[in-house]
């Protein structure tokens, strides 16, 4: 094939161009009009838009363009305003003591939604959304089931200053020791305490077992989970005469908390959220059915080794 | 007997030292592909020492004709049983880790088993397992045919087609055990890129070499976009990967740029992958087998032109969308919007030389479903490249990024327009490639078809409707001025649409496997007796004027 064999296409009237490949011929069909001019005005555009935003980069930084605007400083305007637009709220907020905050429902309803924003951001990833709690791993924020307190300065501590971080002075800790990994009490013993505390909770009759467990208790238990096992706020020792059961209540589990236990860890968000937003993630954290009314026993006495 | 025996001696030699890098490996999963790496040597010295016929063996095994004298077709007919084996493990992993999202307990508390080890599984089978054979298998059947040549080096051309098996199998064990170098599209580790890249350079000698012996004076459109895929490839391959291993006997390596600068790197690389491998390799089998198909003249040879120069000028610069809002410099995601949005009609031209060369043929949509196929291919390659410009788009990329929606993008431009246009030339080369008169059955291509496209349309909606719901949850602000939705809200409320995209994927699994039936039947010399597909039906009893009937 030599030379162009251009020929009229029967169907359409158009010309060929004369190639021919493994009889594959082209038309010589002249560009559509409206594919040109879109594609001109999608050029034209671009010419715009390169002089309008920032485009050319040049020796040590790139071309701002005519409008001034960059996305750090859109980001910064769109935060200024929404800054502008709630500060009259974040201000009352902050002039205002968390105690006081209930009787003032307005301000309160306003820390609360405040609240339930940061938490959805930074604490359901544990806590669940709404605060449900995760079974067997993290404690539901919806009862009136404290571990460490459940009135307004109490929370706002533990937001504070977190469970069990070690590199913290400030923080709730408090161990409970590994009766079976650590040998302190032999798998008859842990049997029989497990036996106590299921009948404390009225999930087993007394017993034999029990019985032996009771004074098992007294010995072992009883100073921080008190003598009835009605928990201890000090150092966050859970109720034991409840069904409410953060690693679970029955035998086997039980038995592996005495053997082995869990001694959860919450992080500190002191040095990361601002006191306002602190202050509101506790009274969304109150308002979410378990607040209790009344001051806490004051926190600030915990020694400096973190220990009561 | 020398050259044997010195052939021999090669791949001994080289099975030796594949063994002995196993056994100073650093890590496993070095020793587990260097084990791989030997086999493979082993089996081409035991392949070499027998002297065997296996071309032989292989044509008996497939049923393919023996080489007519025409052209070198061996290596298409490996390459379109490749493409569909490969298509089922690919689409497989891609319904399963669909599965995965929906219900993660299918995670199957195993390590091999987890979405962030099969998702590339998935990726890589499809795009550059399936595509990468379909491009490979159809490059040669176009190239020679276009060219009226013999393909060039015919058996380097061999050393393409099972070497870039052997990197595909390197890869996807890779993964399975966790190699990665955690760059999208790109994750196999250092030593796998090195050896695509010998791969690589010795498909492009074959498509070069095919291309300068050709007895035409003109080089055809289809073979300037196969040129420019394997070249841009090429280039993108070895610059997105450059980096530096931690032990030439380990798995790991760290890569060459650190920062956004590897980033933007990555994202040059990424888009680009889209751009020349799924854009300009498929136009490619497009530009050959839609005018082939439909028997008529490519609809202009002048849009031709212009809309491959303008397409492989501008892809190049619309990576940096993929970055819009990120520590990219503001002047860089301008550039790559830009260019994105003028991307918009050259991407097109495509589709219009396309559906337009059915000028004059447009009876064959209701009579041929191959060419229904390949109609519906450039449908949502028309459409997928709309959308792409779209979504770079700040204004709307500030929604859509992070979100379902660029999931449900990428796959109504993968399962409509690659997965079409492959299934339409892989329909059009088996009854050629093994001298059957048709296909096994045309009604069954029919029923592909149809699953394959209610498949699509139910993937596409379903991840618009779930993409454009998470990217409104996440940024819904309460009147308060407080974020209203939790993230995890929004996993939630995403369950349902989940459910009907896999079920979408489920359908284009399961036309796909009536493909492999059909394939398999026509392999095997059956033809399925049924109705022409082109019949109109003609009822010559009712054909005859109503006679009025008198009442009695």
């Amino acid at each position: 094939m030599a030379d162009l064999k251009q020929r009229i296409d029967e169907a359409t009237g158009t010309s060929t161009v004369g190639h021919e490949w493994d009889g594959v011929e082209e038309l010589n069909t002249p560009l559509p009009r409206w594919w040109l001019w879109t594609f001109y005005a999608t050029i034209v555009w671009g010419l715009a838009y390169v002089v309008l935003y920032p485009a050319w980069p040049m020796v040590s930084s790139a071309t701002e363009g005519v409008l001034g605007w960059s996305s750090r400083g859109d980001l910064a305007k769109e935060m200024a305003a929404d800054a502008k637009r709630r500060a009259p709220t974040v201000n009352a907020i902050a002039a205002t003591a968390l105690a006081d905050l209930p009787a003032k429902p307005e301000l309160m309803q306003a820390a609360v939604q405040g609240g339930g924003a940061a938490f959805r951001v930074h604490c359901v990833q544990c806590h669940g959304a709404g605060g449900a709690g995760v079974r067997n791993l993290y404690p539901s924020l919806t009862d009136d089931d404290w571990l460490w307190g459940g009135d307004l300065a109490s929370i706002e501590y533990t937001v504070t200053h977190g469970i069990r971080n070690p590199d913290h002075k400030a923080t709730r800790t408090s161990l409970m020791p590994a009766f079976g990994r650590d040998g302190i009490l032999d798998a008859r013993q842990i049997g029989d305490v497990v036996s106590f505390v299921r009948t404390i909770s009225k999930q087993e009759r007394p017993s034999a077992a029990s019985a032996r467990g009771a004074a098992l208790f007294g010995a072992n238990c009883a100073v921080c989970h008190g003598a009835g096992g009605e928990g201890g706020r000090q150092v966050g020792a859970p109720k034991l005469t409840d069904a409410i059961w953060l690693y679970g209540g029955d035998r086997d589990s039980l038995t592996a908390t005495v053997n082995q236990p869990r001694n959860g860890v919450m992080p500190r968000w002191g040095g990361r959220l601002d006191p306002v937003t602190i202050k509101m993630l506790s009274a969304y954290v109150y308002s979410l059915g378990g607040g209790e009314k009344g001051l806490a026993p004051p926190v600030g006495e915990q020694g400096a080794d973190g220990q009561p | 007997m020398d050259t044997l025996v010195a052939k021999a001696g090669g791949w001994l030699g080289l099975a030796l030292i594949a063994l002995v890098m196993a056994a100073v490996a650093v890590d496993a999963p070095f020793a587990v592909h260097m084990i791989i790496v030997a086999l493979a040597a082993l089996l081409m010295l035991w392949a070499t020492v027998s002297r065997a016929d296996y071309e032989a063996i292989a044509r008996g095994l497939l049923k393919m004709p023996g080489d007519q004298g025409l052209y070198d077709d061996g290596p298409v007919r490996w390459g379109v049983v490749a493409t569909l084996f490969w298509g089922i493990a690919g689409m497989a992993a891609g319904l399963f880790i669909a599965l995965q999202l929906a219900f993660p307990a299918l995670n199957l508390n195993l390590e091999y088993t987890t979405f962030g080890r099969l998702r590339p599984l998935h990726t890589s089978a499809v795009i550059f397992a399936f595509g990468g054979n379909a491009l490979i298998a159809t490059s040669f059947y176009v190239v020679q045919r276009t060219c009226r040549a013999r393909l060039a080096f015919p058996s380097l051309a061999r050393f393409v087609f099972w070497g870039y098996q052997l990197f595909i199998v390197l890869a996807a064990t890779g993964y399975l055990m966790g190699v990665t170098e955690a760059k999208e599209y790109a994750e196999p580790e250092w030593y796998v890129d090195l050896w695509l890249t010998i791969v690589w350079v010795a498909y492009l000698a074959v498509f070069v070499g095919t291309i300068v012996k050709r007895r035409e004076p003109h080089i055809y459109v289809a073979n300037w976009f196969y040129l420019s895929f394997i070249v841009t490839i090429a280039m993108l391959h070895i610059v997105n990967n450059l980096s530096i291993p931690a032990s030439i006997v380990g798995s790991k390596s760290y890569a060459a740029f650190a920062g956004v600068q590897d980033a933007l790197t990555q994202w040059w690389y990424g888009h680009n992958a889209v751009g020349f491998f799924l854009t300009a390799g498929f136009l490619a089998m497009m530009y050959y087998f839609v005018p082939k198909q439909a028997e008529r003249p490519v609809y202009s040879y002048r849009l031709s032109i212009i809309h491959f120069w303008s397409l492989i000028f501008l892809y190049i610069w619309a990576g940096p969308h993929h970055l819009h809002y990120t520590a990219l410099p503001d002047w860089a995601q301008t550039l790559g919007m830009v260019f994105s949005v003028i991307l918009w009609m050259p991407s097109w031209g495509g589709m219009i030389n396309g559906l337009m060369t059915l000028n004059g043929a447009w009876d064959k949509i209701r009579t041929d479903p191959i060419i229904r196929m390949m109609v519906m291919a450039l449908a949502f390659y028309g459409m997928s490249t709309f959308e792409g410009p779209m979504m770079s788009i700040k204004w709307v990329n500030s929604m859509s990024h992070y979100t379902d929606w660029t999931i449900g993008h990428v796959h109504s431009g993968a399962l409509g327009w690659n997965g079409m246009i492959t299934f339409a030339c892989v329909y059009y080369l088996v009854p050629r490639l093994w001298g059957r008169p048709r296909l096994y059955s045309l009604r069954m291509v029919n029923w592909h078809f149809w699953l394959a496209t209610v498949g699509i349309v139910f993937y596409a909606a379903s991840m618009w409707v779930a993409g454009i719901m998470q990217g409104l949850m996440w940024r819904e602000y309460g009147a308060d001025g407080y974020l209203v939705y939790s993230f995890a809200e929004s996993v939630a409320a995403m369950h349902p649409m989940y459910l009907i995209r896999a079920a979408g994927g489920a359908m284009y699994l399961a036309g796909f496997l009536i493909m492999i039936v059909n394939v398999w039947a026509t392999l095997a010399g059956k033809i399925r007796t049924e109705k022409p597909m082109a019949e109109t039906p003609y009822n010559a009893a009712a054909d005859r004027p109503l006679v009025p009937v008198p009442a009695e």
